[in-house]
């Protein structure tokens, strides 16, 4: 038994230096950088360690059998072997072992990281509802999403902004179809759904985060229309203090005053005469309902990641996506909503879009 | 061929074929539709992965890829596989029983053309504004809001052929029930006819959900229900759990009879009997019953709760336990044994591998919290096509090698057909292997395109590669078939000299009775032990009599055509004021042929006694 | 024994649905079939189940039932089936005249139950204006009973063929079968019916 041990911990370090060798540290699973990814991944590991044993030993009897009882041009008839009660109850008895192995992580692991009871009571307890632990509802729309800060009376989208070190509680919807929420290195997904909200938490590691130059890719995992594909958010993992000062700028953020050139003055303008500001907040505190925030908060827009969620984020791309937003993201609700812009107009909107920053 | 006097020619044959409700014949018919259709799947599945080769590729739009992808998984699990596995189990099962026909003949034609037209509806939504795109599942929300008629195809059609394959099932469950040969007992019976049995079970009680399922999703989008509209009281996680209700169940259904395929196959050319029958029979059974129980391992994000998760996956575990018993037993069949590599046996032995490789992954994903890892990822698209393609796929193919000297008298050509399996064999392999790793690294499912710089690049290469050797591979299959049916040499009763079940005991292709006196059945594997003493036919239970055929009949097809029309009519209701009309013409002709098939006696006819000492080429010689 | 036979009372098998081998796949396979038609009610039973209160601010299960109705209701279906195994009952006997009788009461009293139904549902629309629209619950419970509905038009338009069809010829071992499935199916309608009366009524009542 002692012996079996140390064989599997050997093939599970093994395939571990061999598996996290794939992908990229900032979306691949087999990099985790979180407790909840690192629980997953620890469980991915046994159960792969437990199948490799299977298929070891299906190929070697297997391989045995086809050396060894071909036929060779002789017309010799073959015992007629009923079956051996002896082997049929071995690999019986055994896979159901294996399975046990599997089994008790697995039933603990799922409680483990459906526990949400701490976001719970801290959201029955109004003072610091939201605050500690940081409870983020997250809603998703066709191709974009939204995180609501509640403690802290913040709105934003696309870009998530999380403390590392620490538990981080969801709560997550959708508010057209089904959209599913992942970020592969942090934890694996939870859909969210039209009907009802799902809860879960996750945490980053902050040395791992480092890796991964602090940001994650976060992705749509449910097909839910045409851009499904390109439904791509990304994950900051700032410290703690990093994420009060962020929270702080947010919360004191005044939309009014960002526009300082006569361009940008002249994109505010564009913005309202063409109605995006019906839909696009710029303002983190945003009290109308959320039926009617029908499309991305853009209060820290300059600050992005990227444009849309997928273009690299300058002001080419920016002009691009709002010439033809349905070049880049097909099916999107944005589309054929404002008209045409003339070179004017594009150039002071996006000058308008780059001013809004909490960061400058 | 002596006993009816048939005309020659294209519009006999043709309407002949339409009409007939011989189970060989309808074999033939699922073939060909199931081998149309699974080309089509094919030709989706290669203009997906061309797409998906490079990133960033504008090959096809986001709109098609959908409309491809659902088409791709629609088409291939209810209107290739089902169907080519119908066409096995209605050319052999009847006679693995000692059997003269199916219990309902009729039916067995109506569910065909019902299969077939309910098909047809499905594709005919490429011409007609658009294919359904919300995935093979259409869950509901995304059904819901998905534009056009897209959608409404997918329903109405699979409403169709859903009726179809519930048919079939009921008929083949009749069939082994009732037909049997006097001494085939149940724990006689070879192990396809076990799987056939198991599965049309399956079928039984998996397709009345789906029926449904998309009644449900049909009344929302064309009637104005409101079961999956949230602002209504509606819930789209209900068409979740029915969904997959069904959908679990139905991966049994095809891969049961893929089991009993091979169980077939591996035994003959390892000419040794089926090492540990018993717990076979066993595994099948309990494998189909544990179907029922794991529906929501589709379902572990959904967000259901750690109670239902943590049952879901133990139970979804267990059936690693009877799959694992099965392969043992094969591997235990060849131990010992004398083994010839025919082109049937070398899928079989690919088979072990490669459904062993989807089984382990199968497991892994029954662990919960890792799942919330692996679901609708590249992983999971792995998985189910070392399951389907494995498994399914591999079984279909060997098995159109081993029965095609049965079903048309002729064998299929073994270099082209060993050809075909190596090129498919590493196709397989390159195309699915990588994906595993494609979805760890953090690759979704359903995606018309990815962006660069995410490590995605080489793995999609290999994978489209390798879609293209599988190509290739059904392409030389394909024209091995024509080779064949152009020069193929006729073949006697048992061609491949090892058979052991009683399809091999009678002429290749069949008379129409298939046995001129029923057989006595002294055991398993009943053509064997009368190999084994020396005899050169089958025991006969009989005395040779007059023998009762059921009459051929185009109602089937007309019953088919009314749905058909019917689905037309239902669909645009809402658009043009000839829909309501249409639709109500529609199930006039169905339910009006369905009342003349009613009043009209139809009694049959006899083969007699004189005519079938004349022919002499078929039947138990005794 | 042979379909074409001509039979007497005395030749007239005691179990004339399964003398023959047509009539014994007819009676397996109608028996299967009701095993699918059980899964498919039990769909349609769990969705209504979780919708029974989605009712989207409209009409209520309790502001809609009225139990004077569902039972007599209840009470012409109950007496149906009993007539319908009254018909059997003279089928085995080579009763042909008393068959057709019984089963002639058993598609009145359908009918009376079918007109009750579309009266309630009539009703339902107008004074509630509560439809298949307006809510989940209404979708459910019109599809769910809706369901059984049809089933229970197409059985009479079933028997009724089957009595016309056969009414100068009388009995042979080719219709008894057909005669025979016929009554398994109202039965089983009739079985759906005691559940949808319990579990969409009465609890549906109560609350």
């Amino acid at each position: 038994m002692k012996k079996l041990k140390w064989r599997l911990l050997l093939l599970l370090s093994v395939m571990t230096l061999v598996l996290s060798g794939c992908g990229e540290p900032f979306i691949s699973t087999l990099i985790p950088a979180g407790e909840v990814a690192d629980e997953q991944f620890s469980l991915m590991m046994l159960s792969t360690a437990i199948m490799v044993i299977v298929v070891a030993v299906v190929t070697i009897i297997f391989i045995y059998v086809l050396m060894k009882f071909r036929r060779k041009g002789s017309d010799k008839i073959p015992v007629q072997v009923e079956g051996s009660h002896k082997l049929e109850i071995i690999w019986t008895v055994i896979p159901i072992l294996l399975l046990i192995v599997l089994a008790v992580p697995v039933v603990a692991s799922t409680f483990n990281l459906a526990d949400t009871d701490p976001m719970k009571k801290a959201l029955a307890d109004d003072k610091n509802g939201g605050k500690d632990p940081l409870v983020v509802n997250v809603r998703a729309s066709l191709y974009w999403w939204e995180f609501e800060y509640p403690g802290y009376g913040v709105i934003t989208s696309q870009d998530l902004v999380l403390p590392t070190d620490e538990k981080v509680y969801f709560n997550l919807k959708a508010s057209d179809v089904k959209h599913s929420f992942w970020i592969p290195p942090v934890g694996g997904k939870i859909d969210t759904n039209t009907d009802n909200e799902n809860q879960f938490w996750l945490k980053i590691d902050s040395k791992r985060a480092k890796e991964a130059e602090n940001i994650f890719y976060g992705k749509c995992a449910e097909l839910c229309g045409p851009s499904h594909a390109l439904m791509d958010f990304k994950v900051k993992a700032v410290s703690r203090d990093e994420f009060n000062s962020w929270i702080n700028k947010m919360k004191n953020f005044k939309a009014e005053t960002v526009a300082q050139t006569a361009s940008a003055k002249q994109g505010e303008q564009v913005f309202k005469d063409k109605g995006c500001i019906g839909c696009h907040a710029v303002s983190p505190a945003d009290n109308r309902p959320e039926q009617a925030r029908t499309a991305p908060n853009l209060a820290n827009f300059a600050d992005r990641e990227r444009v849309a969620g997928i273009l690299e984020h300058n002001e080419e791309n920016i002009k691009n996506w709002l010439k033809d937003p349905e070049k880049y993201k097909p099916g999107n609700t944005m589309t054929g909503t404002y008209g045409k812009l003339t070179e004017e107009e594009l150039q002071a909107l996006t000058d308008y879009l780059q001013s809004l920053s909490v960061e400058k | 061929m002596s006993t009816l006097a048939r005309k020659k020619g294209f519009w006999p044959t043709v309407w002949d074929y339409l009409t007939t409700v011989d189970h060989k014949k309808i074999a033939i018919l699922y073939l060909i539709a199931g081998g149309l259709f699974f080309v089509i799947g094919g030709i989706e599945a290669l203009l997906m992965r061309i797409q998906l080769a490079i990133p960033e590729n504008d090959f096809v739009s986001a709109g098609t890829f959908n409309e491809l992808m659902t088409m791709h998984g629609t088409t291939m699990i209810f209107l290739a596989a089902t169907p080519l596995l119908f066409a096995y189990m209605n050319a052999v099962v009847p006679l693995q029983i000692g059997a003269r026909d199916v219990a309902f003949p009729f039916l067995n034609s109506l569910g065909f053309w019902l299969f077939f037209f309910g098909g047809v509806f499905l594709n005919l939504s490429w011409f007609l504004g658009g294919a359904p795109d919300a995935g093979w599942t259409a869950y509901a929300s995304v059904a819901l809001n998905s534009p056009g008629h897209g959608v409404d195809f997918y329903i109405l059609g699979l409403q169709i052929s859903g009726l179809g394959t519930l048919i079939s099932g009921i008929n083949f469950l009749v069939t082994i029930i009732n037909m049997r040969a006097p001494g085939m007992t149940y724990m006689r019976m070879p192990l396809f006819t076990w799987t056939t049995f198991v599965a049309s079970g399956l079928i039984l009680f998996a397709f009345p959900p789906l029926t449904v399922g998309i009644a449900l999703l049909m009344f929302d989008r064309l009637f104005g229900g409101n079961f999956f509209n949230p602002a209504l009281g509606g819930n789209t996680i209900i068409y979740e759990h029915i969904f997959w209700i069904f959908g679990h169940p139905e991966v049994y259904i095809l891969v049961l009879p893929a089991f009993g395929i091979f169980s077939e196959i591996i035994p003959t050319f390892a000419r040794k009997r089926l090492f540990g029958y018993t717990s076979m029979v066993f595994a099948t059974v309990l494998i189909g019953f544990l179907g029922f129980m794991v529906w929501a391992h589709h379902m572990f994000t959904t967000g259901l709760g750690p109670i239902a998760n943590a049952i879901f996956a133990v139970a979804t575990m267990t059936i690693g336990v009877p799959t694992g018993i099965k392969v043992f037993n094969w591997l235990f069949t060849m131990w010992g044994g004398s083994i010839r590599f025919t082109t049937p046996m070398l899928y079989a032995v690919g088979f072990i591998p490669s459904f062993v490789m989807g089984g382990v992954t199968g497991v892994m994903l029954a662990a919960a919290p890792a799942d919330y890892q692996y679901h609708d990822t590249y992983f999971v698209v792995a998985h189910f096509h070392y399951v389907i393609v494995g498994g399914v796929v591999f079984a279909i193919l060997a098995a159109a090698h081993y029965w095609w000297p049965k079903m048309f008298g002729k064998m299929l050509n073994e270099t082209l057909g060993k050809i075909t399996f190596v090129l498919f064999f590493i196709g397989f392999h390159l195309t699915f292997f990588i994906q595993h790793f494609l979805g760890l690294m953090g690759m979704p499912r359903r995606v018309f395109t990815f962006l660069s710089g995410q490590g995605f690049d080489t793995g999609n290469l290999i994978s489209t590669i390798g879609a293209v050797l599988m190509g290739i591979a059904v392409v030389v299959l394909l024209i091995n078939v024509v080779v064949t049916s152009v020069k193929g040499e006729k073949v006697g009763a048992d061609p491949w000299e090892d058979g052991r079940s009683l399809e091999w005991a009678v002429a290749s292709p069949p008379p129409e009775y298939n046995f001129k006196q029923t057989p006595l059945v002294r055991g398993l594997d009943p053509l064997w032990i009368e190999k084994m003493e020396g005899k050169k036919g089958l025991t006969p239970a009989e005395p040779l009599s007059d023998i009762h055929m059921p009459n051929s009949s185009i109602l089937p097809f007309i019953i088919s055509i009314g749905l058909f029309i019917a689905a037309f009519g239902l669909m645009y209701h809402n658009d043009y004021s000839w829909g309501v009309p249409v639709a109500i013409i529609g199930f006039i002709i169905t339910f009006g042929t369905m009342f003349l098939r009613s009043i009209i006696d139809d009694h049959g006819y006899h083969i007699h006694k004189e005519d079938l000492l004349k022919d002499d080429n078929g039947g138990v010689q005794a | 024994m042979h379909v074409e036979e001509k039979l007497t009372a005395e030749t007239f098998p005691e179990q004339p649905e399964k003398a023959t081998l047509e009539g014994k796949n007819k009676f397996i396979g109608f028996w299967v079939f009701l095993g699918g038609e059980t899964v498919l009610f039990a769909t349609l039973f769990a969705t209504f189940l979780a919708l029974r209160d989605s009712t989207a601010g409209g009409a209520s299960t309790q502001e809609l039932f009225d139990i004077k109705l569902v039972f007599v209701a209840t009470m012409l279906l109950l007496t149906s089936s009993l007539t319908s195994v009254y018909a059997i009952y003279h089928m085995k006997n080579f009763q042909f005249g008393k068959m057709q009788f019984w089963f002639g009461v058993t598609v009145l009293l359908g009918l009376a139950f079918l007109i009750l139904e579309i009266y309630e549902f009539n009703h339902y629309m107008h004074e509630f204006e509560f439809k298949l629209t307006s809510s989940a619950l209404g979708s459910a419970f019109y599809t769910l009973v809706g369901t059984h509905g049809a089933h229970v038009a197409f059985g009479l338009l079933w028997i009724t063929t089957l009595m016309i069809r056969n009414a100068k010829r009388g009995l042979n071992l080719y219709n008894a079968p057909k005669y025979y499935v016929a009554s398994l199916y109202w039965h089983f309608i009739d079985v759906v019916w005691v559940f949808i009366f319990t579990v969409v009524y009465l609890m549906g009542m109560v609350g």
